[in-house]
């Protein structure tokens, strides 16, 4: 048999000859949820990085549209597991917006404090981990450490430490007791110290600067382009903040006791800079909050027939006795107004918003979500081209993405 | 004196091994144990008092496992590498002098002597050297830091084996990393050590130890060579800063990613091992091995004498371990270019300058502490210079993008959906 003789092959060897691609995640230490990288890689440096989300989707704004108002706060609550009661406030943000509702003093003080409680916690975890990825497992020990004074605090205010469900449309589940704000005062020093402790082992580190300096730089004007917010904007030159700008709940009282930390590096760096400034802000802030709590009622009024009605209400006026019986039937409860509105909250990754569209029953038409991490993971790609896989685990950390909010 | 005949050796090994393999179960308990310190933490405290039988809960743990092999993996390397790793290091501790009875004989000369006069020469004196009890595996080994390093690069095979026969890109990168890192650190290592055998003309540990018993610890005359070889052996070890070849969140375990049970276990055993081993090398090449201010002479027993003398030994290696420890949960880990840039930009330059320092003294005879001033001074110098003429890290992207359309989701890259 003849022997074929073929033409050899043209000279094809372009990149693709000799890049490989390496599946990161699903399941990967560093990708502390399930995110999954698929990154296109020349030796250890990367070319192509393509995010691929979805691996924990559980429908949340599907369910939102069979939950009503009250009911998805527990749904919400899981779209950010790191900081679940930004979460829930940022919800009712939005339908106190939509009901034209105007809560009490008193919660709007609570809620202050509770988020800015909550931004900390995150912002914790977010340097604790770009300390772990990079190696560091003490820092993120010692911010542990004071996640579970966070913990304690939202415990005995709410009776649940992870997912409180504690916001209530027109206010809060239940007062707190002064209890809660012995524990806060408390918090306060011990925080400061063990703030300290972190910026002490981290801040000067050479190892730790020569990693994040100059890694996934992101330039004002991507950032502005790609609606990037929060601390990951901010880190970025792009100087907004939502309770500076756009004043919501206790904020416009507040506004003298809190700068907003911004810094022009736009690297892993000033990101960790940032978030750890912020929480010694957002210390401040509680700080100033927690003595100026003004007394009253923290639900809004009987008459606004939104909120349960306590006991004695009930038991001693028809007018309590009628609501809550209402609002205990399914088929009663409140009527909204046909209407769609958006409200957004700085939560401790950026704009956190909820786009509500009701069509006067009891339940959202649609419940729209604006994630800050769908957003910061969309910019992945772009910040991690050129680098080495060693900076994907401090970009990822830098970025803080949440998985669940992604697929939610 | 006592003989050292064949069963003396299998009692010494025996020994050596069953105090070694314990120490490293403890080893990982006091990993622990300093880790929870650091870290406000309690640590282990749950199996016997304070935690004392967790290592043989551990060790039994990893008996009892199921041993998984994927079905993709090359078997024969994939079951050698953690046995190559293991052995490795165990074998580095036969030079080890862990206490002494007499100082070691001088090397015999060759150069123009009869051969039959050689053996015989031998036979005299080194051979009697070996005939008595010196408290090491291998008496008058006289290539004995050689055979540290000799075995010490083996180490590699192990990574190598594993991560290559795993079949895995994870556990591929890890190797080829660690390959990288222990290849380019064990220049600083050899060099430094080279200032101390100029200046001991021996490479016998023993002769090592003797002269720093004359003349004083190797380390205040060459603090910096110290340095050198106590950061090149941290690299050696795949310890933090630079464990780089199994970095967790990078690569998930490196080499390790795709073994279980007694072969993870095995490969921590070898890892652990070489720790010791490194620390044991720390102490006797800088910090004068068993000796203690002539404390070690107090006692004329040669048997209680070797007691006291590895007592000493264990006490100061103790120091180092716990210095491993200190140091891998304080700092985090370098990146793969910052390493190989600290080994040959950094460490090798000064581990010349540092050597052409000691022949400088060597030949002109200078005092030892002419060195030390020599040492430090660059050590200063290098510091200096890296502050005023440092460019700070190198981060920017490295590479050309590929500047193509990428290919939509669905293609090429097996993404879900296609």
């Amino acid at each position: 048999m003849p022997l074929d003789l073929l033409d050899p092959p043209a000279d094809t060897s372009t990149d693709s000859e000799y890049l490989y691609t390496l599946n990161f995640g699903p399941q990967h230490p560093a990708t502390h949820t399930t995110l999954r990288l698929i990154l296109t890689l020349d030796g250890e440096t990367i070319v192509k990085a393509q995010p691929d989300i979805g691996y924990l989707h559980s429908g949340f704004e599907k369910l939102g549209e069979d939950l009503d108002y009250n009911q998805y706060v527990t749904v919400v609550d899981r779209m950010n597991y790191i900081s679940p009661l930004a979460n829930e406030i940022a919800w009712m943000t939005a339908v106190e917006k939509l009901l034209g509702l105007e809560i009490t003093p008193r919660c709007k003080y609570l809620r202050t404090i509770l988020a800015e409680l909550a931004r900390i916690s995150d912002h914790l975890l977010a340097v604790g981990a770009s300390a772990l990825d990079l190696g560091g497992l003490t820092a993120f020990l010692y911010a542990f450490n004071e996640r579970e004074g966070i913990y304690d605090i939202i415990e005995s205010a709410s009776g649940q430490r992870f997912h409180p469900s504690y916001v209530r449309v027109g206010g809060m589940m239940n007062d707190i007791t002064d209890d809660v704000v012995d524990k806060v005062r408390a918090f306060v020093p011990k925080f400061q110290k063990a703030h300290a402790d972190i910026a002490r082992l981290l801040n000067r580190n050479k190892i730790f600067l020569d990693r994040i300096q100059g890694v996934g730089v992101l330039s004002r004007e991507e950032a502005i382009n790609r609606s990037v917010t929060g601390p990951v904007a901010r880190a970025s030159g792009v100087v907004r903040d939502l309770r500076k700008d756009e004043p919501y709940l206790a904020y416009p009282d507040l506004q003298d006791s809190f700068k907003v930390v911004a810094s022009k590096g736009g690297d892993c760096l000033a990101r960790y800079l940032v978030r750890m400034g912020e929480m010694a802000e957002s210390m401040k802030i509680i700080a100033a909050a927690v003595e100026n709590i003004p007394s009253g009622p923290v639900n809004v009024d009987v008459e606004g027939k939104i909120s349960i009605p306590d006991k004695t209400a009930t038991y001693r006026s028809i007018e309590g006795l009628i609501q809550h019986f209402e609002l205990f039937m399914w088929n009663r409860r409140w009527e909204t107004p046909v209407n769609e509105v958006y409200g957004a909250n700085e939560t401790a990754n950026g704009e956190l918003g909820f786009y509500v569209v009701a069509d006067g029953s009891g339940k959202p038409w649609r419940a729209r979500t604006r994630p800050p991490s769908f957003i910061h993971f969309s910019l992945f790609p772009m910040l991690m081209e050129g680098h080495q896989i060693s900076d994907v685990p401090a970009v990822l950390g830098s970025l803080n993405i949440i998985a669940a909010e992604l697929d939610r | 004196m006592i003989a050292f005949d064949w069963l003396t050796l299998l009692i010494v090994i025996a020994g050596v091994i069953a105090v070694v393999m314990p120490t490293v179960g403890y080893l990982t308990l006091a990993e622990r144990k300093v880790s929870a310190w650091v870290q406000d933490r309690l640590g282990p405290n749950r199996v016997g008092p304070f935690g004392l039988l967790q290592p043989l809960a551990d060790g039994g743990k990893f008996f009892l496992k199921e041993a998984p092999i994927p079905r993709h993996v090359d078997k024969i390397f994939f079951l050698l590498a953690p046995a190559v790793s293991m052995a490795i290091a165990l074998v580095a501790l036969a030079v080890v002098p862990w206490g002494g009875t007499q100082p070691p004989p001088d090397p015999v000369a060759t150069q123009g002597v009869e051969p039959a006069a050689v053996v015989q020469q031998y036979a005299d004196t080194q051979g009697g050297y070996a005939k008595s009890f010196n408290g090491v595996i291998v008496p008058g080994l006289d290539v004995g830091v050689l055979v540290v390093f000799a075995l010490g690069s083996l180490a590699v095979y192990g990574v190598i084996l594993g991560g290559w026969s795993s079949d895995n890109k994870y556990s591929l990168l890890g190797s080829l990393r660690s390959s990288a890192q222990i290849i380019s650190y064990e220049i600083p290592l050899g060099m430094s050590v080279v200032g101390v055998l100029l200046f001991s003309g021996t490479l016998n540990l023993e002769g090592i130890i003797q002269w720093q018993k004359q003349h004083g610890w190797f380390v205040l005359f060459q603090p910096l060579a110290f340095l050198l070889f106590m950061v090149s052996v941290y690299a050696e070890c795949n310890r933090l800063p630079f464990d780089l070849p199994e970095a967790e969140q990078e690569l998930v375990g490196g080499y390790l990613t795709e073994y279980g049970s007694l072969n993870f276990g095995m490969f921590m055993l070898g890892e652990y091992t070489h720790m010791i081993t490194t620390s044991l090398l720390m102490t006797v090449v800088f910090w004068g091995g068993w000796s203690l201010f002539g404390l070690e002479d107090r006692v004329t027993d040669p048997i209680w004498g070797a007691v006291v003398k590895c007592l000493i030994l264990v006490t100061k290696t103790g120091f180092f371990l716990f210095l491993y420890l200190l140091v891998r949960w304080t700092i985090p880990r370098f990146r793969f270019d910052q390493l190989m840039g600290l080994a040959w930009k950094v460490m090798i330059p000064l581990s010349l300058l540092h050597l052409l320092a000691v022949m400088l003294v060597r030949q002109y005879s200078l005092s030892n502490w002419v060195l030390t001033a020599i040492s430090v001074g660059l050590f200063l110098a290098a510091g200096v210079y890296a502050v005023a003429f440092g460019t700070g890290p190198n981060n920017a992207p490295r590479r050309r993008v590929i500047s193509s359309p990428s290919p939509p989701v669905g293609e090429g890259l097996g993404v879900r959906g296609s």
